[in-house]
């Protein structure tokens, strides 16, 4: 059918289901992608516009360390997150924190600097190539009818529900949770009652970009990873978090999906092309009517 | 008399634009300051809606994007002459400033929200460029045709085949002809009401409501005026380069190559997109030239340079080099005084 | 001039204004008093069109001015000032006059010229060219006054422009509200400093709990029981009523 001078192809019901299926697995890698988003808004107000070269610097990590050591991306992990920890805190308490002197749109443009300085190092570095990690079970996977899932989508799902439950566990069970949650709630009452909040910060952030860490890790045997790639995932990242709620774990879930799906069958019904700008009218429309997303909460 | 020695500032700095060729002969160099001047112009665009009305745009590719396309495509599928297709250009661009504007402003998007917005906007444009072929070409881009009669030079705006003079110091005379108007705009504009009041909704947009400013009507004037001047550098770039695609209209490059010369040189005020454009430019060519000769040319190492630049203003020099330049003044001569300047 | 009628504003499940009614004759000099929290920003907020009243309706010299916005009231004449100051940071003392100016004056050398004079009138001559940013909080307060003042307003709505300020400056402050006044602007003031209620008022309202509870001169409302109860706690205008008793049968000075 035609709307608009498209052409709209019509689709049986298994293309549209195996669309739909296919759209939940990328979008529980959306959704662990703008996890670590979603929590460094919510505690820090700050709108990491870095987050995409954090995913992109960990992927090549994982490839280096695949290149190099043939070092499985699944345990890369395993030193991939402590790293990127350690480089987030880094960041926030040595660049970010110092430079921003608290106000928003500074801080978007200082960690717009960030992630220019470290996506054209990147291409310095390491050239437009662009890298692959190579598994043995990257064609390996379930067959479901409608659709062929592969086993590092059923891990990458797997690890987003996982962490997005590891990370709620964290903030609820620990002290260093409750801190930063303290922190996000009211700054100066935190201080009062002795948290440093600078260290938090950094806390918070260096978790925010382990966990871009860990996606990178998931990511890793589907995607190649290229000096761009990073700018790519940002817009959805941040699509992602405003669609969810700013600040809400189970929005950023609930989030990714929806706009996993959106862009699969944006992709099937508008082509490859034009498909992708399902993404940036969400993004539009979210910030124009409910700006405080799905699960948000309304904070003055 | 201050007054004075201003105006004899402003001449003595246009003349010595307007005579530089007379002075310069090397090719390298009129390249280089037309590069700058472009940097400039893109950046007083950026300077106007960002530094004056304190709205941070992160896709002012839009605007460049848009007039460069119009004016391709124009000429490419219609053949209309250059110098008629500008004016649509510019008003296309001002159209797509009142679209996003209209609806970011009506929303009250401010701060962050209003700089994702704008970089959402960008990038749909940058997938509609893509995707319809049948109006932009897509992803192949507009090639327009060179002109190799030097009679035609002048109604094609083409420069490359034409008289000598013209051959040489055509571009850069569009170009500075373009940084003219633009920076005139922005002189002129400091100086109305106007402009008295969209400084004061960005300093505080509450208080200046409450003085009986509409912040609404005056956001718009601003992302209209700093449309329509982004869009005339998309005009020169397409006469100068004869091709435009998706990536380059629309992709992040030009958006953020926008707001380095304004924030690097001085937010807000009318010579700060040009000072930091040429310092920016200058860097950059030193940084290229030092890299290329021992690892050869590699892209994107001046801007590892610029992110630097941008974090360091950002951080400790917030109103960037002319804000620098003028605290340096302001030491110098209120120490001339005796030191006791309240 | 003024006639805000019924009145009200919910946050959620709190009534922040109920049911407010107060009159603002020509010439005038009125507050608003009441304890923290009582509402009265929030009654400021509403007049001057910077939120919108769930019930009720504002007059000003008999236009019906409920649900406009606050740029459209400012050029009716009505200009409320802030309780926490909003100077125009990065602008000097005359530009951000100035920007009060321009509501009337289109041209740039008129407003400056015009800012000169305001900032005369409220003390601020000798300053022109300081940095707002730079300003101690009573010279932000200062400001304040003066660039409103510069929008030539009809009515003048003060949030706590005494806050903060030392004695002196509060003398000060008084005369200047004074002087505008006989210059032929109507004020309406939301004030805790007693001495400038006081001094100043023609006549009080007070708010509690987002009610008008009191109304009438300034020497009325002040014994009103029910105010001293709204400042005081329950039962201390009998407690006060009963030690005055006291001191009246007692010693006789």
């Amino acid at each position: 059918m035609e709307i608009l001078g498209l052409q709209i192809p019509f689709y049986s019901m298994d293309t549209v289901m195996g669309s739909v299926i296919g759209g939940v697995f990328l979008g529980a890698v959306y959704a662990l992608v703008a996890l670590g988003l979603t929590l460094i808004y919510g505690v820090l107000h700050i709108i990491n516009f870095a987050h995409g070269a954090l995913l992109m610097l960990s992927m090549y990590a994982v490839y280096f360390a695949w290149y190099y050591w043939g070092v499985d991306p699944y345990v890369a992990m395993l030193f991939i997150v402590p790293g990127g920890f350690v480089f987030g805190y880094g960041l926030q308490r040595g660049v970010i924190g110092k430079t921003s002197h608290g106000k928003d749109e500074i801080i978007l443009l200082v960690t717009l600097g960030i992630s220019i300085v470290i996506e054209n190092l990147a291409l310095f570095f390491f050239s437009a190539d662009e890298r692959s990690v190579q598994v043995p079970y990257d064609l390996d996977g379930i067959d479901l009818g409608v659709t062929y899932v592969v086993y590092p989508e059923i891990f990458a799902l797997v690890g987003s529900l996982l962490f997005t439950l590891l990370l709620w566990i964290f903030m609820s069970r620990t002290d260093t949770g409750k801190a930063i949650r303290c922190v996000a709630k009211e700054r100066q009452g935190a201080r009062l009652v002795g948290i440093n909040v600078e260290h938090i910060f950094a806390v918070t952030f260096g978790l925010g970009t382990a966990l871009v860490a860990a996606a990178a890790s998931l990511l890793a045997p589907t995607y190649s990873v290229h000096p761009q790639s990073g700018y790519l995932f940002v817009l959805i990242a941040f699509t992602v978090v405003v669609l969810g709620g700013m600040g809400s774990f189970v929005g950023a879930l609930v989030g990714g999906f929806l706009i996993g799906i959106t862009e699969q069958l944006g992709r099937l019904y508008l082509g490859e092309s034009l498909g992708l700008i399902t993404i940036s009218v969400i993004f539009i429309l979210i910030l124009l009517f409910r700006p405080t997303g799905l699960f948000g909460q309304k904070s003055s | 008399m201050i007054q004075t020695k201003q105006y004899i500032g402003w001449i003595a700095l246009i003349a010595a634009f307007v005579a530089m060729p007379l002075f310069i002969s090397s090719g390298r160099w009129i390249e280089f300051i037309e590069l700058t001047l472009f940097a400039a112009v893109m950046g007083q665009g950026w300077n106007i809606l960002g530094g004056y009305g304190g709205q941070y745009s992160f896709g002012h590719a839009l605007f460049f994007g848009t007039g460069a396309y119009i004016q391709a495509l124009l000429q490419f599928k219609f053949g209309i002459s250059p110098w008629i297709a500008m004016w649509f250009a510019v008003g296309g661009g001002v159209l797509v400033g009142v679209f996003v504007g209209y609806l970011s402003f009506r929303y009250g998007l401010r701060g962050s929200y209003f700089a994702l917005i704008t970089l959402a906007f960008a990038e749909a444009f940058h997938v509609l460029a893509r995707s319809f072929i049948s109006v932009t070409e897509g992803g192949r881009g507009v090639q327009l045709t060179l002109n190799r009669d030097p009679d035609q030079a002048l109604s094609t705006f083409q420069f490359t085949f034409s008289g000598p003079f013209l051959q040489s110091y055509g571009y850069y005379y569009s170009i500075l002809a373009l940084l003219l108007i633009a920076f005139g705009v922005t002189w002129w504009m400091e100086r109305t009401r106007f402009g008295a009041q969209l400084v004061a909704v960005r300093e505080n947009e509450d208080a200046a409501q409450a003085l009986g400013i509409d912040a609404f009507r005056t956001k718009m004037g601003a992302i209209c005026l700093s449309a329509a001047i982004t869009s005339s550098a998309g005009i020169y770039y397409v006469q100068k380069f004869l091709f435009i695609d998706p990536g380059i209209a629309y992709g992040p490059a030009k958006s953020i190559e926008a707001l380095f010369a304004p924030i690097i040189g001085g937010l807000g005020t009318v010579l700060g997109p040009l000072v930091g454009a040429f310092f920016i430019q200058g860097l950059g060519e030193i940084t290229k030239e030092g890299i290329s000769l021992i690892w050869g040319s590699q892209p994107g190492v001046d801007l590892i340079l610029f992110g630097m630049i941008l974090i360091m203003v950002l951080g400790f020099a917030p109103k960037g080099i002319v804000g620098l330049i003028e605290a340096a003044w302001r030491k110098v001569t209120s120490d001339r005084k005796g030191g006791d300047n309240a | 001039m003024l006639d805000v009628s019924g009145l009200s504003k919910s946050f959620g499940g709190l009534k922040a204004v109920s049911d407010a009614t107060v009159t603002v004759n020509e010439g005038e000099i009125v507050s608003l008093i009441g304890p923290n929290g009582a509402g009265k920003t929030t009654l400021f907020a509403m007049i001057s069109g910077f939120l919108q009243a769930d019930e009720g309706t504002v007059t000003l010299n008999n236009q019906d001015i409920t649900g406009w916005r606050p740029f459209k009231i400012c050029r009716l004449g009505l200009v409320r000032t802030f309780q926490v100051v909003q100077p125009f940071a990065n602008l000097s003392v005359r530009e951000n006059i100035a920007v009060g100016a321009h509501t009337r004056l289109r041209r740039r050398a008129a407003a400056l010229a015009k800012a000169g004079e305001v900032a005369d009138i409220v003390g601020m001559g000798g300053m022109l060219d300081t940095s707002a940013g730079s300003l101690t909080v009573a010279g932000r307060k200062r400001l304040e006054l003066a660039r409103a003042l510069a929008t030539e307003p009809k009515l003048l709505l003060l949030d706590e422009v005494m806050a903060g300020l030392n004695a002196t400056e509060i003398d000060e402050i008084i005369g200047v509200v004074q002087d505008i006044r006989s210059s032929g602007v109507t004020i309406m003031l939301i004030e805790h400093v007693m001495q400038a209620v006081m001094s100043l008022s023609d006549r009080t309202y007070v708010l509690n709990n987002g009610v008008i509870i009191a109304g009438g001169t300034p020497q009325e409302v002040t014994r009103s029981p029910e105010v001293i109860e709204a400042y005081l706690g329950h039962g201390a205008a009998k407690r006060i009523a009963a030690m005055e008793e006291k001191n009246a049968g007692g010693d006789h000075a």
